[in-house]
């Protein structure tokens, strides 16, 4: 139970599509959604595939609780090879498609090959086709999502796109649903654009059948007291949302800022959610309209904005005046502390644009600041950008990117390889700010010691979502710890990772984890799912997860050396703050971290390790 | 002494008249403690979740024992968390 028992496998190739049963024997030991499909991706392809090429498959995939009546229980991720770093991905998101998803009677969506001509899915309860999608290729999320609705006449359809971005294989592609949500990272919407693959698009009215209906209905019920009760999750973020982090971290020193030349913003006020919430200087009136919450969600902490009709962004543009997403934290800080624009409103804009093209808002914002380092550097000049004048602090420069990338035009085609690939076209792999080709989130290593560990051995490339030891390390939850020291912080990243892996694998989000231990989560998995799930099982679920990932980045080609950081956060002292004179202590961690793992010297599992884990 | 409040989200209200951008300074008796600066401006202590004094966190439970200094930054959340 918790599972319909279906997985929809998509042959792009041939256009055929057929259902064939779960593997119940992977679901009892990955559980679900990140783990599962990790778990089919590592079994089905040569993990040193080409990321765009036919051989990559991209899995659509729920968790147990996905479509319940869990608090948050709406999540689904994609998995596959990532485009932008050649390591296994697993990108999250929530809005509404993950749940519709169930309804429509499947767990998983396996795509494998390519097709010869764009096509999308359609799929409404139980049936599903491949139809041509040469009307909407080369159109963005938003009209996609509005021709798909009217075209089917099904307004209650979900919608999971890509835009231009995915079309033209930016490297940092995404996958947009519900128009503002996203499978944001490593490049999953590049993979779905190379596979001829516009839109995914769901229609269910079925429901989800949990083993012990009554004890079900007690721990959600349980669960969303706790929820409620919680100072962070029932009061802070619903009202000020993941972007009241901005002064938090600015006056902790750990905000990365000017390509992490700095460590604190002097416009983080002014990009912060105190600042979204104010009235506008020119209309009076806020940027933030209202929060939302994703399907079953009782924390609500999404953003809507409008933008200022009379910017110089929108002024002449009626199509963006609109209410839709707004800025998020780790969106705020790439679009403005990484490149150094403290205008709220060009960075709402280039939010919008993120959406409506499919861009990885945290992965551009990075690239941007890097290409101005360059540009500032001399290293680039007007010759190289098209005459873009990418100087840190200009809001034109970064709203005219925004609008290049996606549609890989001028400068544009170069912001959209990435930073990685980009500081090395120009001889100048130093001022990339990656680990394993993906841009770092908004947290310095330098000012948080367990992030720099953190990013160093994330299976996905620099990730804050993979063990957000700021939780502790900042605010306190579930307990503090020193920011600034590296003792104790191997053993606390891993404990994150483990305890991550297995809360993305449930179809809940990882923001009930601040509020919930799981402890909370426990019951809730343990009353949808035959067998018996407690902590310690989910524990040995995540370890078991994170050791597969391991592998399959192993086998894929990385070695211990991609587990590190860029010289600047090792050598480069942080200039001020409470950081001041500090680098990352990584090498101190790594070797602890491999230990506590159970891994060689060199980062890999042990046989012992392996065998513990039935892997 | 003089040093610089700054009340965030939801305590921002409880900011003197002369507040720009959620900070201001003021002037405080030598040997003040956090508790003594909270209480002068009203905040009220079980909404103050994270304090952070010139960057470096401050456990609430000692607020009133925490003494500040001349040119201290005193920062001030009620229950915040992001990602």
């Amino acid at each position: 139970m918790g599972w319909t028992g279906k997985v929809l496998r998509v042959d792009l190739t041939n256009g055929t599509c057929s259902d064939e049963d779960l593997n119940m024997e992977w679901a009892d030991q990955y559980l679900g959604q990140r783990g599962l499909a990790s778990k089919y991706l590592a079994e089905e392809i040569n993990p040193k595939v080409d990321p765009l090429s036919a051989d990559n498959k991209l899995i659509f995939v729920t968790g147990p609780l996905t479509g319940t009546c869990a608090s948050t229980g709406g999540r689904y991720s994609v998995v596959t090879k990532g485009a932008l770093t050649g390591a296994i991905a697993c990108s999250n998101s929530g809005g509404y498609l993950g749940a519709e998803l169930k309804f429509a009677g499947y767990d998983m969506i396996i795509f494998e090959g390519r097709a010869k001509k764009p096509v999308y899915l359609y799929l409404i309860d139980g049936k599903a086709e491949l139809l041509d999608a040469s009307e909407i290729w080369g159109t963005s999320v938003w009209d996609t999502d509005a021709w798909l609705k009217s075209r089917h006449q099904e307004p209650q359809m979900h919608v999971a796109a890509i835009g231009i971005a995915g079309e033209n294989q930016v490297l940092y592609a995404c996958i947009v649903n519900d128009l503002h949500r996203a499978a944001g990272r490593s490049g999953v919407g590049a993979v779905m654009g190379s596979k001829n693959l516009k839109a995914v698009a769901v229609r269910g009215t079925g429901g989800v059948k949990v083993d012990d209906f009554k004890a079900f209905l007690k721990a959600t019920n349980d669960g969303k007291k706790v929820l409620a009760e919680n100072a962070v999750t029932g009061e802070g973020l619903p009202t000020y949302g993941t972007q009241v982090l901005m002064n938090v971290i600015h006056e902790a020193g750990a905000l990365p800022t000017h390509n992490s030349k700095d460590v604190q913003f002097d416009g983080a006020r002014d990009i912060s959610a105190e600042a979204m919430a104010e009235p506008r200087g020119k209309d009076g009136k806020p940027n933030l309209l209202a929060n939302q919450a994703c399907f079953g969600c009782t924390i609500a902490c999404g953003r809507i904005s409008k933008i200022d009709e009379e910017h110089y962004t929108v002024v002449n543009k009626p199509e963006y005046w609109h209410a839709s997403g707004g800025l998020e934290y780790e969106a705020a800080w790439a679009l403005g502390a990484a490149t150094g624009v403290n205008d709220l409103e060009a960075l709402t804009y280039a939010n919008f644009i993120c959406n409506e093209q499919g861009l990885d808002p945290i992965s551009f914002g990075a690239t941007l600041g890097a290409a101005m380092e360059l540009y500032e550097e001399g290293i680039i000049t007007d010759k190289d950008t098209g005459g873009l004048k990418l100087k840190f602090g200009s809001a034109k420069a970064l709203t005219k990117s925004a609008e290049l990338v996606g549609k890989a035009e001028g400068f544009g085609k170069v912001l959209g390889l990435g930073s990685k690939k980009m500081c090395d076209k120009y001889g100048k792999p130093e001022l990339s700010m990656t680990v394993k080709g993906q841009e770092f989130p908004a947290y310095d290593p330098r000012g948080v010691q367990g992030m720099g560990l953190t990013y160093a051995t994330s299976n996905r490339g620099a990730c804050h979502l993979r063990s957000y030891t700021v939780s502790s390390e900042i605010l306190g939850i579930p307990e503090k710890t020193d920011p600034h020291t590296s003792d104790g912080k191997a053993g606390l990243v891993k404990a994150f990772q483990d305890a991550t892996s297995a809360v993305d694998s449930t179809g809940l989000c990882v923001f009930t984890t601040f509020a919930w231990t799981l402890e909370d989560i426990a019951p809730q998995v343990d009353a949808a799912l035959s067998g018996k799930w407690d902590v310690d099982r989910l524990l040995e679920t995540g370890e078991r997860i994170w050791n597969l990932e391991r592998q399959f980045n192993l086998k894929a080609g990385f070695t211990k050396k991609d587990d590190t950081l860029p010289k600047r956060l090792l050598k480069d002292a942080a200039k001020t703050g409470p950081a001041k004179g500090k680098v990352n202590d990584l090498g101190k961690m790594l070797p602890e971290y491999y230990q506590l793992r159970g891994w060689t010297k060199d980062g890999v599992p042990t046989n012992e390790t392996l065998s513990r884990l039935a892997l | 002494m003089k040093v610089t409040l700054k009340l965030y989200a939801s305590l921002g209200s409880f900011l003197p008249a002369g507040a720009h951008r959620n900070a201001i300074e003021i002037e405080v008796p030598d040997g003040s403690s956090i508790g003594d600066v909270l209480a002068q401006h009203q905040v009220p202590r079980e909404n103050c979740h994270l304090i952070l004094v010139n960057g470096h966190f401050a456990p609430p439970a000692t607020a009133d024992e925490k003494v500040l200094t001349d040119g201290d930054v005193l920062a001030v959340w009620p229950p915040v968390a992001g990602g």
